[in-house]
C-alpha cells in the first residue's frame, strides 16, 4: 500500500511539470500578452506599455522566467494576479467556497436523483418509466444550460417572483436563509443536467449486474426483491460510480462556467474565464496546476475507495 | 454641477469670454460648496450599479481599465474635474488654476495650485499639499508601474510652499494637461509610508482616498461595497451605500436590471438591442448618452494601395454608414465626420457631409487608374486592389458590420477579406506596430475635455516608425504636425479653436480612417435614483456619484 502510494506520487509529480511546461509555453507564446488590453485606454503609448512590461519582468527570457515560477512555487508562493495584486492561492480559495456550495448542492441533488431513476428505469426496463425516464434524461442532456437558466429566471424571478434572480446572497444579508434561497435555481438548473448524466450510468451498471448469474441465485435463494435490490444489486452497480465520482471531481471543482455566468455566482468556472480574458498568467497557471492536482488526486482516492469496497481489486 | 446652484449660470460662451485671457476654461469659485453652510442631510439608501466588468484595480495609478474608474470616482478626488459641458470645476483644488487668477503663468511654464484647507482622508489624516506632491512623482517613480506619465513627466521643481499650496514649472508648455490633471486622483502619502514596493502596498487593494465613499470591502469575482464618507468636503453623498455589482453577461445585467436587482446599469449598458424593450420598462429611465469613442475603419496608410488618396476617397463613397448604423447598430449611434465627439467646443460642424455613392465611387478609381482584372478586383501597377480587415474575434455586431462593407467595397471592384483575431493578439503589436491592413475598431483620440490628438495624428507617434504615440495608420501630414505642435502650446480656448477644427479638416480630407459614427450609450437606471448625468469628458457614470440620490 505504502509503495503503491509512493509510486502514484512520484508519478504525480512528473505529470504536474509536464503539464505545467505546456500550460506555460502555450499561454506565453500565444501572440498578444497581458498588457495588449490596455491599447485602447484613452492616453496609452506604446511606450508606457513597453516600459510597464519590463518593470513587470514580461521582457524575460521564457525559460528565466518558468523556472522563476517553478522556484516560488516548490517555495509555496503560487504568485499574485496581474489584475488585483492578490495572491493566487487567496483567490483561488475565494472561489473555491461559491463553487463547493453550488457544486455540492447540484452534486448532492443529481446523485440521490440520479441513481434512483438509473436504478427504476433499469429495473424496469422496457416500461412505460424507463421509456419516459430515458427520454427526459435525453431532453434535459440536450437543453442548452444558459438558455434554461434564462428561463428559470424568467418564470421564477421576473413572473413569479418566488426567487432570486441570481447571485449567492444579498448584500447586507448572508444569513443561512439566504444563501439557500439564492442557492435553488443555479443548483435546480445545473442538477437536470448532471441527473440526466448520472441516472444513464446508473441504469447501464444497474442492468449490467442484474443480469449477473449471482443475483439469480439470490432470487432463488428467496431473498425479497427489495433486499436483492438493495444488498446485492446496488452494492454492485454503485462501484463504477466510485470511478466516476473520482474523474467527476476536478469537474465538480472546476465550477460550472455557463450557469455561474447566468445566475452571476463567483465560482470557480468565471474566474478561469476572467483570468484567461484578461491574460492574468499567474491565477491561469494557478488554476492548472490546481485542477491537474485534482485530477491525480480524484483518480487516486476513487481506486483507492474501489481497491476498498471491491474484494477483487489490489493495489500492489 | 454645483457651481450652477451658487448662482454662476454661465453658459460656455460667456465663460470664455470672461475667462478669455485664461489657461483653462473654468469657473473657479472660492466657497464653491456653499451647501456646506446648511445643514448636511443624512445620507440614506443604497444603489446597486451593475457592471460588466470587475473592477479590480484600486490604486489609480496603477494600469487599469474603465470600470476601475467606476470606484476611483467614488473614493478618491481630482484636483479638479470637468463636467459635462467642458468646464474645469475646483474639488480639492479651492480653485482652478488659470492665468487670470495667477495659477498659470502666461507662458503656461509656471503653476501654482490652492488647495482647501478642509479636507480629511477617510482614515481621519488631514490631506495637505505633500500628498498632491507625493501623487505628482509616484507617477513618474521609475519603480512604479505608473500607467501614464504623458504630461507629469514634464513637472519640475515641484515644491511645497504651505499645506494648502504648491507650484511647480512644466519643461514645456502642454496645454492637455489640465485634462490629465482632471482625471489624476490624489493619494494619501502616509498610506506608503514604509512600503518597499509601492505596486504591492496594501493600499492597493483597501483605497484610503478623500471622495464621497469610503471603502468597505469587497467580495472578490461578486461586488465591492461603499459606503458613504460622513465627513466629505463637499456637499453629498446622500447616499449611505453603494454595491458595485459585477454581472459579466450583458444579457444577463440587463436582466437584472428588469428584476430589479440592479438599480442602475453601467459598463457596459444596456445593448442597443435591447433598447426599444428597455424604453417600455415601467419605473425605468432609459436615457441615451454620447461618448468620445469614434467608430472606424482605420487604414494603414503605409500598404501602396491605401497610398493613394483616391482610394481612401472611394471606399469611404461606399461605405453605406446610415444603412449599417441602421440595420447592425439599432439605430442608436450617430454618423459622424470626425474623430472628435460632437459635444466638444472644438467640434468642427462644418466638414464635408459623407455621401453613399457607388458610381461615383467607382468613378473616382477608374479615374484614378485602378482598372478591374481577370477577377473583377481593381489593379494597377501590379497592386491589386485586396486588403485584409480586422477586428476583436466574437464581437458580435462588428463582424455583421465587416460583412455588410465587405459586400459594398466588392461593388466596387475591391477585395476586402475578413481577417479577426482574439483580442489579446488584436490589440498587441499587431495594432500598435502596423502590422495590419485595415482594422474596425472603436477609438478615443481625446483626453476629457482637451482637443489635442497628438498621439494619434503625430508623424512621430507611430511605434512601427520608432514613435511613442498610436499612430498606427503611419500617417503623416506635415501641416496637420505643425498645427498640433501650435496647439498643444496655447491655453487659450478660442485661439486653440481654429487650430483643431483645421486638423479635423485636414484628417478628413486624408481619411486616415474612415469615420463611421460616435457611439452613443443606452443607460439605464430606477426612476427614483436622481442626480446622475451624462458626462462626455468623464468615461465613467460614477463621475458625480457624490450628488447622486434616492428619491
Amino acid at each position: 500500500m505504502l509503495g503503491y502510494t509512493l509510486r502514484r506520487l512520484w508519478q504525480s509529480v512528473i505529470l504536474l511539470l509536464i503539464v505545467s511546461v505546456i500550460g506555460f509555453s502555450v499561454l506565453n507564446l500565444a501572440p498578444g500578452g497581458p498588457l495588449s488590453q490596455y491599447t485602447l485606454t484613452p492616453g496609452m503609448t506604446k511606450e508606457a506599455l513597453d516600459r510597464i512590461a519590463e518593470q513587470m519582468g514580461l521582457n524575460r527570457p521564457l525559460p528565466v522566467q518558468y523556472l522563476d515560477w517553478l522556484w516560488r512555487l516548490v517555495q509555496g508562493d503560487w504568485g499574485h494576479s496581474y489584475r488585483d495584486g492578490r495572491p493566487v492561492l487567496e483567490i483561488i480559495a475565494g472561489h473555491l467556497w461559491a463553487t463547493i456550495l453550488l457544486m455540492g448542492g447540484s452534486t448532492l441533488l443529481s446523485i440521490l436523483i440520479g441513481t434512483w431513476l438509473g436504478v427504476h428505469t433499469a429495473i424496469r426496463r422496457g416500461s412505460a418509466f424507463d421509456y419516459v425516464g430515458t427520454i427526459v434524461a435525453m431532453v434535459s442532456l440536450s437543453i442548452p444550460t444558459f438558455w434554461f437558466g434564462l428561463v428559470a429566471i424568467y418564470v421564477f424571478s421576473l413572473k413569479l417572483q418566488w426567487l432570486p434572480a441570481g447571485n449567492m446572497f444579498t448584500v447586507g444579508d448572508g444569513s443561512f436563509l439566504d444563501y439557500v434561497r439564492h442557492l435553488i435555481l443555479p443548483s435546480v438548473v445545473l442538477a437536470l443536467v448532471n441527473v440526466a448524466v448520472w441516472s444513464r450510468y446508473m441504469r447501464s451498471a444497474t442492468l449490467e449486474v442484474v443480469n449477473q448469474d449471482f443475483i439469480r441465485t439470490a432470487r432463488a435463494k428467496g431473498l425479497s426483491p427489495r433486499r436483492v435490490l438493495l444488498k446485492h444489486v446496488l452494492g454492485n452497480a454503485m462501484l463504477p460510480m466510485i470511478t466516476l465520482a473520482g474523474v467527476q471531481l476536478p469537474a465538480l471543482l472546476g465550477g460550472a462556467l455557463v450557469t455561474e455566468t447566468v445566475f452571476t455566482w463567483p465560482g470557480m468556472g468565471r474566474l478561469f474565464l476572467d483570468s484567461l480574458g484578461y491574460n492574468d498568467y499567474p491565477v491561469v497557471m494557478g488554476l492548472l496546476m490546481f485542477s491537474a492536482i485534482l485530477v491525480l488526486l480524484g483518480n487516486f482516492i476513487a481506486d483507492l475507495l474501489v481497491a476498498f469496497v471491491d474484494p477483487r481489486v489490489r493495489l500492489d | 454641477m454645483t457651481d450652477k446652484q451658487d448662482g454662476f449660470l454661465l453658459n460656455r460662451r460667456q465663460t470664455l469670454l470672461m475667462l478669455g485671457a485664461t489657461g483653462l476654461t473654468t469657473i473657479a469659485v472660492p466657497g464653491f460648496f456653499r451647501g456646506e453652510a446648511l445643514a448636511k442631510e443624512a445620507p440614506k439608501g443604497q444603489i446597486i450599479i451593475g457592471f460588466s466588468q470587475e473592477p479590480t484595480v484600486f490604486n489609480p495609478h496603477l494600469l487599469h481599465v474603465e470600470c476601475d474608474e467606476g470606484v476611483h470616482y467614488a473614493v478618491f478626488d481630482p484636483l479638479f474635474d470637468v463636467d459635462p459641458e467642458g468646464n474645469y470645476f475646483p474639488l480639492l483644488a479651492a480653485e482652478v488654476p488659470t492665468v487670470a487668477n495667477g495659477g498659470i503663468s502666461a507662458d503656461g511654464l509656471n503653476w501654482k495650485i490652492k488647495l482647501r484647507d478642509d479636507v480629511k482622508w477617510h482614515d481621519g489624516k488631514p490631506f495637505t499639499a505633500e500628498d498632491v506632491k507625493f501623487t505628482l512623482e509616484l507617477l513618474t517613480d521609475p519603480d512604479f508601474r505608473s500607467w501614464r506619465r504623458t504630461g507629469h513627466e514634464l513637472v519640475r521643481d515641484l515644491t511645497v510652499v504651505s499645506p494648502t499650496e504648491l507650484t511647480w514649472r512644466m519643461e514645456k508648455p502642454f496645454a492637455p494637461y489640465a485634462a490629465f490633471l482632471a482625471s489624476t486622483f490624489i493619494v494619501p502619502k502616509h498610506a506608503f509610508d514604509g512600503v518597499v514596493d509601492k505596486n504591492s502596498a496594501p493600499f492597493n487593494n483597501a483605497p484610503i482616498g478623500t471622495g464621497a465613499f469610503k471603502w468597505k470591502k469587497r467580495v472578490a469575482g461578486d461586488h465591492i461595497e461603499l459606503e458613504a464618507n460622513p465627513d466629505y468636503f463637499g456637499e453629498g453623498p446622500h447616499i449611505q451605500q453603494v454595491v458595485i455589482k459585477y454581472i459579466p453577461d450583458l444579457t444577463v445585467l440587463y436582466t437584472q436590471f428588469k428584476t430589479g436587482d440592479v438599480d442602475l446599469v453601467g459598463v457596459q449598458w444596456i445593448t442597443a438591442d435591447h433598447y426599444e424593450e428597455a424604453k417600455s420598462l415601467p419605473g425605468r429611465i432609459i436615457e441615451l448618452t454620447g461618448v468620445a469613442t469614434i467608430e472606424s475603419i482605420s487604414l494603414n496608410m503605409e500598404r501602396p494601395y491605401f497610398k493613394d488618396p483616391a482610394v481612401r476617397e472611394a471606399l469611404y463613397h461606399a461605405l453605406d454608414k446610415q444603412a449599417i448604423i441602421d440595420a447592425i447598430y439599432y439605430g442608436v449611434p450617430t454618423p459622424t465626420e470626425s474623430y472628435m465627439p460632437k459635444e466638444s467646443y472644438y467640434y468642427n460642424p462644418d466638414l464635408p457631409k459623407h455621401e453613399y455613392n457607388i458610381d461615383k465611387a467607382k468613378a473616382i478609381l477608374d479615374k484614378a487608374g485602378w482598372k478591374p482584372g481577370a477577377d473583377g478586383i481593381r489593379e494597377k501597377d501590379g497592386v491589386r486592389l485586396s486588403f485584409k480587415n480586422s477586428t476583436t474575434a466574437g464581437n458580435n455586431l462588428r463582424e455583421q458590420a465587416q460583412q455588410f462593407v465587405q459586400q459594398s467595397f466588392r461593388d466596387i471592384g475591391v477585395e476586402m477579406t475578413i481577417s479577426n483575431l482574439p483580442p489579446a493578439v488584436m490589440w498587441g503589436d499587431y495594432w500598435m506596430m502596423s502590422q495590419f491592413d485595415s482594422v474596425m475598431v472603436g477609438l478615443t483620440p481625446l483626453i476629457g475635455p482637451d482637443p489635442d490628438p497628438s498621439d494619434f495624428f503625430k508623424s512621430t507617434a507611430s511605434p512601427a516608425k520608432g514613435g511613442t504615440g498610436q499612430n498606427t495608420w503611419v500617417y503623416a501630414n506635415a501641416e496637420v504636425d505643425a498645427l498640433m505642435e501650435q496647439g498643444g502650446a496655447l491655453f487659450v480656448p478660442e485661439e486653440r479653436l481654429p487650430i483643431y477644427k483645421k486638423v479635423q479638416e485636414l484628417v478628413r480630407k486624408d481619411l486616415p480612417m474612415l469615420p463611421m459614427f460616435q457611439y452613443m450609450q443606452v443607460r439605464g437606471r430606477k426612476a427614483d435614483v436622481d442626480g446622475f448625468k451624462g458626462n462626455i469628458n468623464n468615461r465613467i457614470d460614477t463621475w458625480n456619484i457624490r450628488d447622486w440620490r434616492r428619491k
